[in-house]
């Protein structure tokens, strides 16, 4: 199983939540929309990144999970 | 920033293979003055014959005869109706003639001087595909093309000529309504403009059925493939980039126009069609505002494909190419274009509400108030913070062209950015945007 970070960039509004909660994975551009430095989530981070998706006030970071190896 | 260098065209010899003369105009054999009425239509190009109507047997017809996709993307268009046709419950087919580039008149030329070839490829593609809507779609604010386009099926459902019931719907007139999430958006009820994917169209679209979105053109050449077969398709072009395509040339060229090529003719030729320069020219800007600035000697033996301009770092995006005269400013060209796409964000990302303002506000500054130490580095900076980041391809256009800009004109944005302007600032823009004074020539 292999779970993958996305935004959606039409929901997105910028609060930022998302790269106070998963620094190690997001960092904000200037104008404080989240950049993501890699799509693929590594296992020890998978929680993190379920709570950064349910943190969002906008719903729009999406934890995606499709079958293939993980990395 | 990372520049590569430009590689050697993709080209063999030209024309590909030994062919009878006259194998072109196609698309534009039956062309007058004047829109084509139904009879003159069906005497100029002919019965579709029974056999093509058979089920499946379009499809194949399409997907075997290698047609691409003509409003940009390239995808192939069988292969596509192959996924619609298989999508669950009733099916949609869109047509999309919301023409977007300002530098394109391919799909106008099409809508109003042969409408019923559009028409007649949308019968077929949607009875191929099992639709039961479907959809001419055109800008809205083309009050005149809209009457001309609801009197061609006026006339066609008076002779009782399609198994669908097609509508004319005007789309709001701006650029990114033309996207086809955009299009179908509008068709739901939405103000029209693009969507987070997935789903695509083809797998959820209007009102959540399976819809086939084609370009007016493809769907052109669709209605004679439907006639002649797909071996009579790829008697034109190259075998990698079968049929012909219209490609639409302007700038400094003797004859500025809409044209019918083959597939993989050189860029070069294609200007001497159009007459050949007008005046000495420094480079071509291919594929529109989506597309990429190449200096002359690069372009001029590129072939127009996918494959060919990919090469040579461009996109063959509708087939545009205009000729930029050596006295023209491209930096200044290019700020006034970023400004405009700026202007024209749907203002749905913010990647591309507050990047592409900046990329504007940084050529512009290269542009005209040159003389300022770190204006190139500026702009390279601010390149990845934008590309990826829209729901749709609108920012990454607008930083391909800027990328592209950078690396034709390295040393005039380096004398821009020690010395300041240049003279070609002095000269009227060239490049056109909608809101300018009238162009001054038509295909009339």
């Amino acid at each position: 199983m292999r779970v993958t970070l996305r935004v959606n960039p039409i929901a997105c509004v910028g609060h930022g939540m998302c790269a106070e909660l998963l620094p190690e994975l997001i960092e904000l551009d200037q104008w404080g929309y989240p950049i993501i430095a890699s799509a693929t989530v590594p296992r020890p981070l998978v929680d993190h990144a379920r709570r950064a998706a349910q943190a969002c006030p906008t719903l729009a970071l999406l934890v995606e999970e499709s079958a293939g190896k993980h990395r | 920033m990372a520049l590569s260098p430009y590689r050697p065209p993709l080209i063999d010899a030209w024309p590909p293979r030994s062919r009878p003369p006259g194998i072109l105009p196609r698309l534009l054999s039956g062309i007058g003055d004047r829109p084509a009425g139904l009879g003159l239509h069906d005497r100029r190009y002919g019965p579709v014959p029974g056999r093509a109507r058979r089920p499946h047997r379009l499809i194949d017809l399409v997907e075997a005869s290698g047609l691409t996709g003509r409003g940009g993307a390239g995808f192939p268009a069988g292969r596509k109706m192959r996924s619609v046709a298989a999508g669950p419950g009733g099916k949609v087919v869109v047509a999309n003639g919301a023409e977007g580039e300002p530098a394109s008149l391919k799909d106008r030329l099409l809508l109003t001087r042969l409408p019923h070839l559009v028409l007649d490829g949308m019968a077929l593609a949607a009875e191929a595909v099992g639709a039961n809507q479907a959809y001419l779609c055109v800008h809205g604010n083309q009050d005149g093309l809209l009457d001309s386009l609801r009197d061609a099926v006026e006339e066609r459902e008076a002779a009782g000529r399609d198994p669908v019931r097609i509508q004319v719907a005007g789309l709001p007139g701006r650029y990114v309504s033309s996207e086809q999430s955009s299009i179908v958006h509008y068709l739901n009820g939405g103000p029209g403009v693009p969507t987070f994917s997935p789903p695509r169209p083809h797998e959820r679209g209007v009102n959540g059925n399976p819809t086939l979105v084609h370009n007016v053109e493809t769907l052109a050449h669709i209605a004679l493939i439907a006639r002649h077969g797909d071996r009579w398709f790829r008697g034109a072009g190259l075998p990698s980039a079968p049929g012909s395509m219209l490609v639409t040339v302007s700038g400094a060229v003797a004859w500025p126009g809409v044209y019918e090529i083959e597939m993989g003719t050189p860029i070069g030729q294609v200007m001497m069609l159009a007459g050949g320069p007008a005046e000495p020219l420094q480079a071509l800007l291919v594929g529109g505002y989506f597309g990429a600035w190449l200096p002359l000697p690069v372009a001029w033996p590129v072939p127009l494909t996918h494959a060919g301009l990919k090469a040579a770092g461009g996109a063959l995006g509708a087939g545009i190419v205009i000729a930029l005269p050596a006295s023209s400013c491209p930096l200044a060209e290019t700020a006034r274009v970023v400004r405009y796409l700026a202007e024209e964000t749907a203002g749905q990302c913010g990647p591309c509400v507050f990047g592409l303002p900046a990329l504007a506000d940084a050529v512009g500054q290269l542009a005209y108030c040159g003389g300022r130490d770190g204006a190139i580095g500026q702009i390279a900076a601010l390149l990845p913070v934008i590309e990826g980041r829209g729901a749709c391809r609108h920012p990454d256009g607008a930083t391909q062209l800027v990328r592209s800009l950078l690396r034709a004109f390295p040393e005039h944005a380096r004398w821009h950015e020690g010395c300041g302007a240049c003279a070609g600032l002095a000269r009227t823009p060239l490049l056109p945007l909608p809101g300018d004074e009238e162009r001054d020539w038509d295909f009339g």
